[in-house]
């Protein structure tokens, strides 16, 4: 599959993201957002875009708000395409943040004009950074290879999902809900395990088809076994994040 | 020139963690009789535009970058300065 790994000033983890779908035998490239505004590169030369973590244009206004609008005011037509036709798209952390404010989540009703939804200043009013544990709570293209509870990495000052109660209700009713945040043994979490006091604990959300997904948490950062920080206690054939890249490509 | 103000607030009932940090690091410095401290963000955007235009910019501005409707309320002013 082809994979674009977007960047602008400010994303992060992009080599990790290219290394793991790289590793996964895929066809992948950066593309930075000027490559699409110049008309170099289009959207639909890909089969999954990856939106990456960082800080992106300093999260200067709201995490990701930059981002999300010159994107949208780029290739807004060209993103409802790539969903449409059922293509990958995911977000991871302030990717997330893009998505949100794009409305391409949670898109109860479809890709929305305005956001429906916010990742906001978490409960702790701190940057945290740290492993959290994830339950699946759905199954959808992204957690099809994925086991039950998996760990990976937290690192935001704001993830805290937040959205009206009728568009909960919904999320919950279209099974969008990917991972929620649990504590080690699988059950529910509170503070530290929700590390931003997100509703419903929700780390990970997909839109109702299934195809577009945002994570808080960074898969990428926990591709290899040896990412992990008990792995030379605890054998893994792969990290956990791995099998959410597997996920993606399995056909 | 226009002078637009915008202050960009939390909706009434959404969490405000910044403020109340700030609540409790007063009460740290021995402030006494504090309710509740909000935090707001305010942008001056200075505009060559005239009055009718500038506000029209204005809305489009709030409602492509500045505002997400979900969390924030919004107050703006625009002076001829």
């Amino acid at each position: 599959m082809r994979v674009a790994i977007l960047q602008i000033e400010g994303t992060n983890c992009e080599e990790e993201s290219y290394t793991a779908f790289k590793e996964l035998g895929q066809e992948v490239e950066y593309l930075h957002l000027n490559l699409l505004k110049k008309g170099k590169r289009n959207l639909e030369d890909y089969d999954i875009l990856f939106i990456p973590g960082g800080f992106s244009a300093g999260d200067y206004v709201r995490a990701g708000a930059i981002f999300a609008a010159r994107l949208k005011a780029i290739a807004m037509r060209a993103l409802k395409d790539f969903v449409d036709e059922g293509k990958i798209i995911i977000g991871v952390c302030n990717g997330f943040q893009v998505l949100i404010e794009l409305g391409l989540l949670p898109a109860v009703d479809g890709i929305s004009e305005k956001p429906e939804a916010a990742l906001m200043t978490n409960d702790s009013n701190r940057f945290e950074c740290r492993w959290t544990y994830l339950k699946k709570e759905n199954e959808s293209i992204f957690t099809r290879d994925v086991p039950n509870i998996i760990s990976l990495p937290v690192a935001h000052a704001e993830g805290k999902f937040v959205t009206e109660k009728k568009t909960l209700e919904r999320v919950i009713e279209n099974k969008q809900i990917a991972f929620k945040y649990v504590k080690p043994d699988g059950s529910r979490a509170d503070y530290p395990w929700n590390p931003n006091g997100s509703m419903e604990d929700i780390a990970a959300l997909t839109n109702p088809e299934g195809n577009v997904l945002g994570i808080m948490p960074h898969p990428e950062r926990a591709f290899f076994p040896y990412q992990h920080p008990d792995w030379n206690r605890k054998e893994r054939e792969r990290g956990d994040g791995f099998w959410i890249f597997k996920s993606m490509i399995s056909k | 020139m226009l002078k637009v103000t915008i202050i960009v607030k939390l909706k009434e009932g959404v969490d405000d963690p910044e403020g109340k940090t700030i609540k409790h690091s007063l009460e740290l410095l021995n402030f006494e009789g504090i309710k509740e401290v909000k935090v707001a963000k305010l942008y001056e955007v200075y505009l060559d535009l005239p009055l009718e235009d500038g506000k029209k910019e204005v809305e489009e501005m709030i409602k492509k970058l500045f505002v997400n409707p979900i969390i924030h309320d919004y107050e703006v002013r625009v002076e001829e300065i």
